[in-house]
């Protein structure tokens, strides 16, 4: 083992228990790390990477266990050596950063008394140093007021400032190693931005090693300078980053690198005097006492898809939720076809109930898992268009042709017998199966990876252009806008800041916060970040301060 | 346009290997029976054998439940009180011996009051003894009375149980306390499956309304429920069974109501959970009716909570029955019950007799039985997280 | 005013408004009684004059709101009038009693907290070992017993002194090491050193169970009869004699709360210590006691407080069926005379005691639980 070589995992399986039985989570996996060196490991979920990056530490989850193999650190096999060595190691030589630095920091304690007790307890520093130290490391980690930031208890800091200062907790001891575990998943856009700089110049600063785990491929290209492949607890393909972005060699890596390629049909503009099937005109909701619209107006017309932009909190999902009638607006109003809909669904007859639909995010909450397929989607079938019996099975059937499913195969199964992607084709044929001409998407490819996303987006895309469908499309993702937006409305806390055709919105000049919005989606360019952050220090670009975004 | 069939990519969704679960239903549940611990199968065997027991309590049990076989163990007798018998603490007793010394011929009971006692000896006159029940120096109450009354009617003929042809030998009046078990099995387990299945049906139909209809509904509910939670549930059942009479139907619908608002609390957490679901908004979006949400698109999805809760319910219920039994406020003589069995025998305790325990071990069995199957279900449920 | 403040204050008008409405419901309570009171009361050979000379003597010919008021104005001067079947002031009966009454429970209580607090974390700590899975069977096992139950069994062996025969304690005993040993050389069978103590265990095991069964070596427990099982209480008892006379009933308390109390502190903790700060806490390389202390139990008192309170209040549901088997001088025994004898104002007064109590108790977790959470301590 040469020198720098500072992890050296070899043949390492891990089981998990499911039930009674012992299942193999990781199926002999081997990991090399030199130090300093950023290792990105990326999967789509259940690949084991939340898995591998514990075991680096030597540490498994309750209800696993390590079957065999070595995790090697620093000449010392994690998995054979003592508990009490494992802990002097851990926090001190290598440290964790969680996905959630909302519920991963104590609520009963300070931010600062967090950061000093690990280099407190290893004996590393004494209390006063600690401080001085977290406050130097929030700063470095351009934490606003670093001087009082330490003071404030975790729930009295944004998400976003949360996730950094977990950083520099993981960095109080100055550790030869860090595990980040997906630290931007859970934020928005914008701020993943601040936070990915900070961290990169953190490591790059200290000459700590990372590995750097997400599902995200843009990010990883960020961060990473190699990158390993995970599929189902086994690596895939491993190699330097630039290497691995420029030609994958594996099919599986390839087919993940493709997806971004999908672009929808291009719909030609409808014409001036058509009337839209949907229009919102000035609506203002609210829940409660919060106002949460205001003032939001747009149209979607037959055929075409009107991407909804925003980030959490803008105000998206409330406008379907006005659309469908369960927050009635608490002003304006909502036309469906030229006519004005009544505001709650209860007051809407059957014909207007069906007219719009719905696809959710969550498959797995928007199909009843005691329902069986066929009567999942034979239900709308019958309500609706009156079919019974031989009937309603026979349009059952059609419609599992439709979206590409083997009526024979599926129809006499529950959701919990089916994938992911296979449930969220069953709730797109629910949707059909009212026969509607409108056909709100929240959200819908977002729970899915990749791979599956980008079938969904297919699918939608045949039956817009076979069935003549309209489609609002929620999403705060700016590559499916781009796969299969016609038309694109920018929404920012309740507010509809830009809107317009797909082809003007993706050019020059935006609105602050769409540039923002539009700056921040990271590429698969490894020099995407390092080149926006020049831009923006140089006045360029638009950064979050003057675009009014909510995390600083 | 991507033509989708044609599409290696598009077809990956199907291509990716869905978990088939396709085996039977029976398979899943024999699977969940082989791994089922060893407390889970105990609670199973038990709970089976009291349903047999309960079923043909007639042709198992050697006499009717209310038939009279043999001596009561209260023969009249002689009663003798000797110094060792006076312990300290039973101050009546030994004021008692200082009024009396004699041998005692008949012991009787005023049957109407139930209060008086008198005693009859060699002594030429009738002794009155009923001072000593209602001196308020000793505060004495009708369960100290019967205890104490027991325990003279107890003198008169010490019971020999092992010499007994029956099993368990006979009661205070002489029926035979083995066919009294069986058929209690009847009596204590169907009142009590009869109250939890109203106090369920009530307090699921409610939960289940609050959570769909929601609003002013689910206030005023909760609000209710809320009060007749801040009262403890036996101290309220006796405050109701006090007002009402203390009587079998009393008692049942007294409870059922009492409980069924833990059942609410219960039903309305699980169904808020549900209606939160995506697949139960897009129910309403359809414009499904409220039976529609609630048969189809919420019970289905509740069941599973709602059984290890009943055993749960059935174990309180239970129990609460048996201890308003035992305090005489329950089910009433002669149907045999197990609570009113223990309170019947209890003096015999304090002899060395461990009659009064067989009922209450009875009581005891069914509800660990009970409970260590919902606590399998509810660990198998919960996912074994650890 | 600072949010904490503001919700303990909410919480408090909250409770007197609970009691209102439950004292409006026991006072109401007599409204609903079938037939007239004063009838039933003097029974059916009293003339209609001594009737009415009885209603008016205790106020029931007055309509119920003013004697609504009449009585909660009394209650609030502790007077809570007379009672029906012996015409003796209910405050006389109650105050002595309710002393009683407080005694045991608090005697219960001081065990019990501790003990159950204590073991429910360890078990809470060494979960899925044996020692978690025995604390499993038996509390289990405990909350399924009625109270009599445990109380009959008491008196057996602590005060009329029975011996019994120790082989069939050791036959459960030996059952419960069968099955963990089972269990031990199922789950070693790839790590070894389980199957070595799996085996031992079981083999010990066996043997109890056999010996039981055949009964080669049994031995007898001496009768002990330390323990009255009639808890007679004068007013005048010293300390030590009065502990000494509630030792059963305290004891029979106790056994049925440890086991209530024990799973749901075990639970709670179990919640607590699958929460991502305390994993965070291990990845950082704290040690086990740290993160107990400083980590976990700053979080676990909120829940902690909850579940004494809970079975504090359920102490006082307990404490009626043990007074009745002991024969203890309290307000439980009080009560449920009162309910055979139909005495309905001394069942009132009792009622309200207890629900006061009750509320009592439920208001001071909540308001703890606020004060104690971190959450509501820092405001934004």
């Amino acid at each position: 083992m040469s020198d720098d070589t500072i992890l050296k995992i070899r043949n390492l399986k891990i089981d998990g228990k499911t039930g009674d039985e012992w299942l193999p989570i990781l199926k002999g996996i081997d990991m090399d790390l030199k130090r300093g060196e950023v290792l990105g490991v990326i999967g789509e979920s259940g690949a084991g990477k939340s898995t591998i990056g514990l075991a680096a530490m030597g540490y498994t989850r309750g209800g696993c266990r390590i079957s065999g193999g070595t995790v090697d650190f620093e000449g010392t096999d994690l998995v054979k050596s003592s508990e009490a060595y494992r802990r002097k190691l851990r926090g001190k030589k290598i440290a964790y950063v969680a996905q959630s630095a909302a519920a991963s920091f104590n609520p009963a304690h300070k931010l600062i008394d967090q950061y000093s007790e690990a280099p407190i307890q290893h004996g590393v520093m004494s209390s006063t140093d600690a401080a001085t130290d977290a406050t130097e490391l929030y700063r470095r980690l351009q934490l606003p007021n670093p001087d009082e930031i330490g003071f404030r208890y975790p729930h009295q800091v944004s998400g976003g400032q949360l996730q950094r200062a977990m950083t520099a907790m993981a960095m109080s001891c100055r550790p030869d190693l860090i595990i980040f575990d997906e630290p931007t998943t859970a934020l928005d856009v914008t701020t993943q931005i601040e936070v990915l700089s900070a961290i990169r110049d953190a490591v790059e600063q200290f000459g700590t090693a990372a590995i750097y785990i997400t599902h995200d491929l843009a990010v990883v290209a960020q961060m990473a300078d190699r990158i390993q492949v995970f599929k189902l607890g086994e690596t895939i393909e491993e190699a330097e980053t630039r290497k691995m972005l420029s030609s994958p060699e594996e099919a599986y890596t390839k087919s993940l690198w493709a997806v971004r390629s999908f672009k929808a049909t291009a719909k030609p503009k409808p014409p001036a005097d058509e009337v839209p099937i949907v229009e919102l005109r000035n609506v203002d909701a609210a829940y409660g006492a919060t106002p949460v619209l205001f003032d939001v107006n747009f149209k979607i017309h037959k055929g075409r898809t009107v991407a909804v932009v925003g980030e959490s909190g803008s105000g998206k999902s409330t406008a379907a939720r006005c659309i469908t009638g369960l927050l009635p607006p608490t002003k304006g109003e909502i036309l469906f076809n030229g006519e004005a809909l009544p505001a709650g669904y209860r007051k809407r007859n059957k014909d207007q109930l069906r007219q719009a639909q719905m696809i959710y995010q969550m498959a797995d909450t928007a199909l009843n898992p005691k329902q069986r397929i066929e009567d999942i989607i034979g239900r709308p079938v019958g309500f609706y268009l009156g079919l019974s019996g031989k009937a309603q099975r026979e349009r059952v059937r059609e419609l599992l042709d439709l979206i590409e499913m083997e009526p024979d195969t599926y129809m006499h199964r529950f959701p919990g017998e089916l994938s992911g992607g296979q449930k969220q084709r069953i709730g797109i044929a629910r949707a059909l199966a009212a026969d509607p001409q409108f056909i709100i998407c929240d959200e819908v490819t977002s729970a899915l990876d990749q791979l599956v996303a980008e079938g969904i987006l297919r699918l939608l895309d045949k039956l817009q252009i076979d069935l003549g469908l309209a489609y609002m499309f929620i999403t705060h993702d700016l590559a499916t806008v781009r796969a299969i937006a016609d038309e694109v409305v920018v929404m920012q806390h309740g507010k509809v800041v830009e809107q317009g055709p797909k082809v003007e919105m993706f050019q020059p000049p935006h609105h602050p916060y769409t540039d923002l919005l539009l700056s921040s989606v990271p590429e698969m360019d490894p020099d995407w970040l390092s080149n926006l952050l020049g831009a923006r220090e140089r006045g360029e670009i638009v950064d979050a301060k003057t675009a009014g975004s909510a995390d600083n | 346009m991507a033509d989708v069939t044609n599409d290696p990519m598009a077809l990956s969704a199907d291509a990716e290997a869905p978990r088939v679960e396709q085996e039977s239903r029976w398979v899943t549940v024999r699977r969940a029976f082989r791994s089922a611990p060893l407390t889970a199968w105990f609670g199973m065997v038990v709970i089976v054998l009291y349903i047999v027991v309960a079923i043909f309590a007639p042709l198992i049990a050697p006499y009717d439940e209310t038939e009279v076989v043999g001596d009561s163990f209260f023969e009249p007798g002689t009663l003798m009180f000797t110094s060792d018998t006076v312990e300290d603490g039973r101050a009546f007793k030994k004021d008692l011996t200082t009024h009396f010394d004699g041998v005692i011929e008949r012991l009787e009971i005023n049957s109407e009051n139930m209060r008086d006692i008198f005693i009859t000896s060699d002594a030429p006159e009738k002794i009155f003894v009923k001072k000593f029940v209602d001196d308020p120096e000793w505060g004495i109450t009708p369960q100290q009375f019967d205890s104490f009354a027991g325990e003279l009617r107890t003198y008169l003929a010490p019971h020999d149980f092992t010499e007994d042809a029956l099993e368990l030998g006979t009661d205070q009046i002489g029926r035979d306390t083995m066919s009294r078990m069986i058929y209690a099995a009847r009596n204590t387990v169907g009142i009590a499956l009869v109250t939890t299945i109203l106090s369920f049906t009530l307090g699921s139909l409610l939960g289940m309304l609050a959570a769909v209809v929601g609003g002013w509904t689910d206030n005023i509910l909760s609000r209710i429920v809320d009060v007749l939670m801040s009262i403890p549930q036996l101290i309220f059942a006796l405050l109701l069974l006090t007002i009402l009479g203390a009587n079998v139907i009393n008692m049942i619908l007294v409870i059922a109501l009492l409980d069924s608002t833990r059942v609410y609390r219960l039903m309305r957490a699980v169904g808020m959970n549900i209606v939160v679901m995506d697949y139960v908004e897009a129910a309403k979006l359809r414009g499904e009716g409220l039976w529609w949400l609630i048969r189809k698109e919420i019970l289905p999805n509740a069941l599973a909570p709602l059984i290890a809760e009943f055993g749960l319910r059935f174990c309180f219920v239970f129990l609460t029955i048996a201890a308003l039994s035992f305090l005489g406020l329950g089910i009433q003589p002669p149907t045999a019950d197990w609570g009113t069995m223990v309170r019947d025998n209890a003096q015999l305790i304090t002899f060395g007799q461990p009659v009064p325990l067989y009922p209450a071990a009875a009581i005891a069995l069914l509800t660990i039985a009970v409970n260590f199957v919902v606590d399998w279900m509810l660990h198998r449920s919960s996912g074994l997280k650890e | 005013m600072h949010p904490i403040s503001k919700m303990a204050l909410q919480r408090l008008a909250l409770g007197i408004f609970t009691l209102f409405v439950v004292s409006v419901i026991i006072a109401g309570a007599v409204e609903f009684l079938p037939g007239d009171l004063a009838q039933e009361i003097l029974g059916q050979a009293a003339t209609p004059e001594a009737v009415a000379a009885f209603r008016a003597e205790v106020g029931l010919d007055k309509p119920p709101v003013e004697r609504y008021f009449s009585w909660l104005g009394g209650v609030a001067q502790g007077d809570f009038g007379v009672s029906l079947a012996t015409k003796r002031s209910i405050s006389e009966l109650i105050s002595a009693r309710l002393g009683n009454t407080l005694f045991l429970a608090g005697f219960a209580a001081v065990i019990a907290v501790p003990l159950a607090v204590t073991l429910g974390m360890l078990a809470a700590l060494y979960r899925n070992t044996w020692f978690d899975r025995l604390v499993n069977v038996s509390t289990l096992s405990s909350i399924s017993f009625p109270e009599f139950f445990v109380a009959y069994v008491l008196i057996l062996f602590l005060s009329v002194g029975y011996g019994f025969d120790a082989r069939w304690v050791l036959a459960l005993i030996g059952l419960f090491l069968l099955v963990e040993g089972f269990g031990a050389v199922k789950e070693g069978k790839r790590i070894g050193r389980f199957s070595v103590i799996g085996t031992i265990f079981g083999i010990i095991g066996l043997a109890m169970v056999v010996n039981a069964l055949f009964g080669w070596w049994n031995f007898k427990v001496g009768a002990v009869s330390a323990f009255p099982s009639i808890s007679n209480i004068s007013s005048g008892a010293e300390f030590g004699e009065r502990v000494h006379r509630s030792f059963l009933p305290a004891l029979t308390l106790t056994l049925v709360v440890t086991a209530h109390m024990m799973r749901m502190t075990r639970a709670s903790i179990i919640n607590l210590m699958a929460s991502p700060y305390i994993e965070m806490a291990r990845l950082k390389g704290m040690s086990p006691a740290r993160i107990i202390v400083k980590h976990a139990l700053p979080n676990a008192l909120a829940p902690i407080i909850n579940v004494i309170a809970v079975n504090l209040a359920f102490l006082i549901t307990g404490v009626v069926v043990v007074e009745v088997v002991f024969v203890y001088p309290g307000l439980g025994q009080l009560l449920v005379d009162s309910v055979s004898k139909r005495d309905i104002t001394v069942v009132q007064g009792c009622c309200l005691i207890f629900a006061a109590t009750y509320i009592l108790l439920n208001l001071t977790a909540d308001i703890l639980a606020i004060a104690t959470n971190p959450r509501l301590l820092h405001p934004k």
